[in-house]
């Protein structure tokens, strides 16, 4: 994986984010962040508080350096907010300037071509493209063939073929035609482009909070409601016991106990989240889709293109009758000529080999009738002198040859099993009701296929793959690359009822696709991922789509979709484990001169009762830009079972969330008092 | 509306069931089959009630087993039931305990540094409690032979004789009723 | 400590947990509509009943009509009581011939037997009619226990059903929970209590001469029908003044110990309920031990502050500082003990000793279960519910630090319920801090305390936290019966019950409509001891954070004061 990684602790990146996290104090702006908008309501008292001190004359130094740090407590939650979107602003900027110079050759409707700006593009316009032009917006292919560079968008240097008609049409915006012409129908207005999209989500203007985290919110603000009252009420026992406690104090003690380290990293931490899935190439529609990746417990594979190398070439042909060899290649070959599949394809090439003439233009013969593969035949074909000449699957060509009355030679059974039970897909040609013989199409693992479903499967993900091959072959390629179930002589809408049947069960899918066929099922799928090189209908269909057009990524995607809810749920439980530190700080400075035996709850031994609750909202501050770097990169995630990852994440971050405040609050008290600061 | 209506049709028949039904139908089976139990096991003397067994009595003379100290003002008046409700912190508590320790020790003859067993100084929560620990009787014992002229090895056997052991052993705690006690001591007084 | 002291502290949580098991079992057995050993003789009854009521039992309700019946229910019920209060001086069953009851305090005991709190502004023996102790306050122990019961089986009911939109029959619930539940195990209950000796008769009370020739009225009543539902619905509310501290009321350690048996034993069982109808019984039983264990802890703590004793009594010459104030000789301090743990977790609010003269830090462990919400055991029903709400938030931090949308028992757990929850949760905490606050600021607040010092302030935190979480048992140095305090504690009572009932069963509608995720490797196990743990920790921190203040400045002065001699 290509992770174009930026790093953030730059001067360029920081002094921005600053003035930026200065630019949110204006509290219309910090009410999308509730916990973070009573802070700041409490701090302005403060402030408000220091004035009075100063007109009436009293000493200001304790409630002055009170308010200081709320303050800094505001703008350090600010300031990690600012600085993840500089990040994400930083990636999207890269992407977005291979564009914005670019032009175009829109074709016009008389024929000619006319240049304008690339900004000017509109959904449905048609452009040609030839050697060297930059593909000025997202588009599909029309007509031709092209070799395109993609390294600006996916950082991957080898070029890949884009061409009309098959599941390799897309074009992105932003990439290079290194050879070759076509015409490309432009699918997108200036400004709705994923890429823009996710510029937006990055940028934070269009983020939109996830499910999760609007519930997460809510739990914020319940808290922070309690503490307000816990801390209003304070005042009226404190009164009662014939103590009393100062407004600085309260508030010093209420911003404490709120969750302001969660409450004020967590927009950071859901931009960055954005970021990170920027930085692997994906481009997500909506943060929930990325959420719900975290979620999946069922993948669907296609076999082709995800779990087995591309393509499965034509490796052998083997006749029925020897002798009748030749009569094979050709039935083969002309068979093929028509077969715009990668498979039929490397038919032609190997059957051309075969008769040795190869180099040589094969055309149809003339009077000849294609008739071409389609998924229900699931044969493809010439009609050519009288003759019927087909290629198709087993089942395929039985029908097609017993619906003429005739019966399979035991042979052809023999042939068939003995290629599938190598893995190895057979066709059989078939020329009218005489199997001539079989073609080995031969599939290839993808390299490390394996190891990426077995990591799967640890994160309790379930991985289907689905095939149209039959039964045998999908085992054998099932049980090599260790997938948890298949399915197999799958049609289109195979996937589509697969999905839903699981979702009935309460599963949730991911799917990943590319050809147009796909899309309805990418479209119920839950995560939807499709590769940016496939079909505009697919990536139209799916919620994610992924720039190096690499199936297994999802792994990576699952993980980022994790990793964003581990690092909330980790930073909420050390937020509030914290609180316990906090109290036996504050709560025996308010009483201890009243009350002297209260000293048994002073288990830091703070120097005195304005060092501890200075000590304590120091802290409360520095934590949060202690903690950036961690809401930025995210808590890792590991693929254990769920209650090992539980033990070690409550470990750290509940016992560590428990026991760290005490030992910062006593440092900090130690330096105060060493500088004398109160 | 439905459920409205449903509502108090419901509500009034549960009250039959629960209301008239179940508690009649407990009474007259109780007054059949636990006559005495049922009616707050009183105890007559000829044909005078003199208590229930199991509702305590203030005794203030010397010759009689004493209860426990009442919160009830009057202490003992059974139309009612109330503990002290003093804090342990309560400085009311404090000068109560301590002039009732000084009571007991007095009408005991005890030396001034011998510790009270804590039920005979401390109000019970009904401030009816028919039953004092069996330390708190003992303490009494050598008082009572005193005054009753009787010897303290009779008391004694009276208290050992009446006194109740826990539920199985272990649940409660060893206690006596007063009431059977000075009734016992009564029934020897008349015997002689 | 003594052996047999051990013994009990050991013993009754396995007895409890016996008899707890099979119970729940019977329970979901009951309200699954299977048949069980009472079906020949109750359903012939139920049937009846349903024909009387105009009760369609097939007809299934979705939340909002389940919860609008339930209050429907309710309210009605409260208004009845209060109305009965105000006439009880006009109809029978009045051989005492009490008037009308003062309206703030009959407004008060309306709402607090209709909330299942039964705390009790009044002396019961000298203000209620043997009338409106049983055809108002029994009926009422009846009623709202059933109510609570059936809440949560409709919650339970929310975790079963997958894609559903409705969660059961209220009246129909509300009909089994009586007749299958409530009343066979009060007929039995008040035999035994009869034949140790509580009273139950309908004469006027008794006026002996005593043996040293005073007077002496004795009250009694139908106690024994009473005293067996109070305990059975974790009611709580007595007879007499005393409660089951009064000799009439629990005459004997037997008696103690059935009450004391009786009042946790349906609260116990309902989590081996929700076990037995979920068809996973490990899940039952991992909310039971989350319960036991803070049940224990509690236990623990309570035991061994009031086993220490009292500095200041042993220092004014009692044997070994022993407590006994406010405790009756016949149970002792160990069993007041138990009694008083229990009586506070669960929400009945009977009492056997007076908790006003407890130590400090008991009456602080105390006050923690009340605080909390009632969730260890708690009340019948409402426990259970207040625990699945904790559960509910637990699991919500488990399943983002396991980087999944959170799920409980197999459905995802989203902001409706989030916040459902955290509303069952708060809400007793909130009204408590507010009210306590307001009571100890005014005039109107202070004049009420029987104790000064911080005890004072234990005073009105112990009354709002029993009135919110409808616990109802009291510090009762308070003198309640005040419009102040009448008024006050009844909008705790009022809104503690239905900000627990009202948002339960919208928990329940919402989990209905979802599906159930299956089980995969990525699930956290909700059965595990990882997820007891934490919950149980949920449980504590949220508490600790809530009252670390409060009952600093309340209990935990109280004893540091005490330690060094100081009194109020």
């Amino acid at each position: 994986m290509k992770s174009k990684k930026i790093n953030i602790w730059q001067t360029k990146f920081i002094l921005p984010a600053l003035t930026e996290s200065l630019k949110k104090l204006n509290p219309l702006i910090m009410i999308s962040s509730p916990v973070m908008f009573i802070v700041e309501l409490v701090t302005i008292v403060t402030t408000v508080i220091v004035v009075f001190d100063i007109v009436s004359g009293r000493s200001i130094a304790f409630d002055l350096q009170i308010s200081l740090w709320l303050w800094f407590t505001i703008i350090f939650a600010n300031f990690a907010e600012a600085l993840a979107e500089g990040q994400g602003r930083a990636q999207a900027d890269s992407l977005k300037k291979n564009r914005s110079e670019s032009v175009a050759k829109r074709i016009l409707n008389h024929g000619g071509t006319e240049i304008i700006s690339a900004l000017q593009l509109k959904k449905g316009d048609m452009i040609l493209l030839e050697d060297g032009d930059t593909i000025p917006g997202d588009g599909e292919v029309a007509v031709g063939t092209a070799l395109i560079d993609e390294s600006a968008i996916t950082g991957e240097s080898a070029p890949v073929i884009r061409e009309s008609g098959g599941d390799r049409s897309g074009v992105t915006g932003g990439t290079r035609v290194l050879s070759g012409k076509i015409t490309v129908r432009i699918t997108a207005n200036p400004g709705e482009s994923f890429l823009d999209q996710m510029i937006g989500m990055v940028e934070g203007a269009k983020r939109q909070k996830t499910p999760n985290e609007r519930a997460l919110n809510m739990l914020l603000i319940s808290l922070t409601v309690l503490f307000v009252i816990v801390v209003v009420t304070l005042k009226y026992f404190a009164a009662y016991m014939g103590v009393h406690v100062t407004v600085a104090i309260l508030i010093a003690l209420l911003v404490c106990l709120m969750p302001t380290t969660i409450g004020g990293l967590l927009p950071a931490i859901g931009i960055a989240g954005m970021d990170r899935l920027l930085q692997y190439n994906f481009i997500a529609m909506s943060g929930r889709a990325v959420e719900a990746a975290g979620d999946v417990d069922i993948v669907l594979m296609d076999k082709t293109g995800t779990i087995t190398l591309g393509n499965r070439m034509a490796t052998e042909f083997i006749a029925l009758t020897e002798g009748k060899e030749k009569e094979l290649f050709h039935a083969a070959l002309l068979s093929s000529l028509a077969d715009d599949t990668p498979e039929g394809r490397s038919i032609v090439v190997l059957a051309k080999e075969k008769l040795e003439m190869r180099g040589s233009d094969i055309r149809a013969p003339e009077g000849s009738v294609f008739f071409p593969f389609s998924a229900e035949s699931r044969m493809s074909g010439i009609d050519w002198n009288g003759h019927r000449i087909r290629k198709g699957s087993f089942d395929a060509v039985r029908d097609f040859v017993s619906a003429k009355g005739k019966q399979l030679p035991q042979k052809v059974q023999e042939i068939v099993a003995a290629i599938a039970s190598e893995g190895s897909t057979p066709l059989l040609i078939a020329q009218d009701e005489e199997i001539l013989g079989a073609v080995r199409l031969k599939d290839v693992l993808k390299e490390g296929i394996s190891g990426r479903i077995a990591k799967l499967r640890q994160m309790g993900i379930k991985s289907i793959m689905i095939t149209g091959d039959n039964p045998l072959t999908a085992a054998t390629i099932a049980a090599e690359a260790g997938v948890d179930d298949f399915v197999a002589e799958a049609k289109p809408a195979t996937k589509l009822e697969l999905i839903r049947n699981y979702q009935e069960k309460g599963h949730l899918v991911a799917m990943i696709g590319d050809g147009t066929n796909d899309a309805p099922a990418l479209a119920q799928a839950d995560v939807a991922v499709a590769m940016n090189a496939g079909t505009q209908a697919a990536r139209e269909a799916a919620n994610i789509v992924d720039l190096d057009s690499n199936p297994t990524k999802l792994l990576d995607l699952v993980e980022i979709g994790k990793q964003i809810l581990i690092t909330r749920g980790a930073l909420t439980t050390f937020s509030v484990a914290n609180d316990v530190a906090k109290y036996f700080a504050i709560i025996p400075a308010i009483f201890i001169v009243g009350y002297p035996q209260l000293r048994i709850l002073d288990i830091m031994h703070l120097s005195s009762p304005e060092s501890a609750v200075l000590s304590a909202v120091i802290f409360n501050a520095m934590i949060i830009p202690a903690l950036i770097p961690l809401a930025l990169r995210g808590v890792r995630y590991h693929p254990l079972s769920a209650s090992a990852l539980l033990r070690r994440n409550l470990g750290i971050y509940g016992l560590g969330g428990l026991m760290l405040p005490f030992a910062g609050i006593k440092i900090i008290d130690v330096l105060i008092s060493m500088l004398h600061l109160v | 509306m439905m459920q409205l209506k449903r509502s108090i049709l419901v509500f009034a028949g549960l009250s039959i069931i629960c209301g008239l039904i179940y508690p009649m139908t407990i009474t007259v089976v109780s007054q059949v089959i636990f006559p005495q139990k049922s009616n707050a096991s009183v105890i007559k003397k000829g044909d005078v009630i003199i208590g229930s067994e199991i509702i305590g009595q203030l005794f203030t003379r010397p010759e009689y087993f004493h209860s426990r100290p009442s919160a009830i003002d009057p202490p003992y008046d059974a139309s009612n039931s109330s503990g002290s409700n003093l804090a342990p912190s309560s400085a009311k508590l404090w000068q109560q305990v301590k002039a009732r320790v000084e009571q007991v020790r007095k009408e005991n003859s005890l030396p001034s540094n011998i510790p009270i067993p804590a039920d005979l100084v401390l109000a019970s929560a009904s401030g009816l409690d028919p039953d004092i620990s069996a330390e708190a009787a003992l303490i009494q014992a050598p008082r009572i032979a005193r005054e009753r002229k009787i010897p303290e090895s009779v008391v004694e056997k009276i208290i050992h004789q009446n006194t109740e052991n826990p539920f199985l052993g272990i649940w409660g705690m060893p206690h006596v009723n007063v009431l059977r006690l000075n009734i016992a001591l009564e029934s020897i007084a008349v015997q002689r | 400590m003594t052996t047999g002291n051990w013994l009990c502290l050991i013993l009754f949580p396995l007895i409890l947990t016996i008899m707890a098991f099979p119970m729940g079992e019977y329970m979901a057995k009951v309200f699954s509509g299977g048949r069980s050993f009472l079906t020949p003789v109750l359903s012939p009854v139920e049937r009846f009943l349903y024909r009387l009521f105009a009760v369609d039992p097939k007809e299934e309700m979705s939340w909002k009509t389940y919860a609008l019946s339930l209050v429907l229910f309710n309210i009605i019920g409260i208004a009845v009581l209060f109305l009965l209060q105000l006439i009880q001086g006009f109809l029978p069953f009045n051989p005492q011939q009490f008037g009308a009851v003062r309206w703030d305090t009959a407004l008060n005991t309306a709402i607090s037997f209709g909330t299942n709190t039964n705390w009790q502004a009044y002396s019961g023996e000298q203000t209620m009619s043997y009338l409106t102790q049983m055809l108002g306050l029994t009926v009422q122990n009846f009623t709202s226990a059933a109510i609570g019961i059936a809440a949560s089986i409709a919650v339970i009911r929310g975790f079963i059903r997958k894609s559903a939109a409705a969660i059961g029959n209220f009246w129909v619930d509300l009909t089994r929970t009586v007749l299958y539940i409530l009343l066979p195990l009060v007929i039995i209950v008040s035999f035994v209590l009869v034949s140790q000796g509580v009273v139950q008769t309908l004469s006027p009370s008794i006026e002996a001469t005593t043996l040293e020739g005073g007077k002496q009225v004795i009250a009694v009543g139908p106690v024994a029908s009473q005293v067996a539902i109070k305990q059975i619905g974790t009611n709580g509310g007595g007879f007499f003044n005393a409660n089951s501290a009064h000799p009439l009321e629990n005459p004997t350690p037997l008696t103690d110990f059935l009450e004391l048996l009786s009042l946790l034993l349906i609260a116990a069982a309902l989590p081996f309920t929700l076990g037995a109808m979920l068809k996973n019984r490990r899940q039952g039983v991992a909310i039971f031990a989350a319960m036991m264990v803070l049940y224990l802890a509690g236990l623990g703590v309570f035991a061994w502050t009031e086993m220490r004793g009292s500095p200041l009594l042993e220092k004014a010459g009692v044997a070994s500082g022993m407590n006994m104030e406010g405790k009756e000789a016949r149970f002792g301090v160990v069993n007041s003990v138990i009694f008083a743990q229990s009586t506070t977790v669960t929400s009945c609010g009977a009492v056997n000793s007076m908790h006003d003269s407890l130590l400090p830090l008991s009456g602080l462990v105390l006050m923690f279960n009340m605080a909390i919400g009632e969730v260890i055991f708690g009340g019948v029903g409402t426990g259970l519910i207040g625990m699945l709400s904790y559960a509910i938030l637990t699991m919500f931090l488990a399943g983002l630090m396991i980087g999944r949308t959170p799920e409980l028992m197999g459905k995802k757990l989203e902001l409706f319920e989030m916040v459902m929850a955290v509303v069952i949760i708060v809400t007793p905490a909130i009204l408590q801090l507010v009210l306590s606050s307001v009571a100890i600021s005014t005039q109107a607040g202070i004049a009420s305390l029987g104790n000064t010092g911080p005890h004072g302030l234990s005073e009105i935190i112990y009354a709002f936290a029993s009135t919110s979480g409808n616990n109802g048992s009291a510090f009762a140095g308070l003198n309640a019966n005040t419009i102040f305090y009448n008024l006050t504690t009844s909008l705790a009572m009022i809104i503690g019950r239905f900000s627990t009932i009202i948002p339960a069963l919208a928990i329940a509608g919402a989990l209905a409509q979802k599906k159930i995720v299956p089980v995969s490797t990525a699930t956290f196990p909700t059965t595990s001891s990882l997820f007891i743990f934490m919950l149980v920790c949920v449980v504590i921190v949220v508490g600790a954070l809530t009252f670390f203040p409060v009952f600093t400045l309340g209990p935990l002065l109280e004893h540091l004061l005490m330690a060094v001699g100081k009194t109020f």
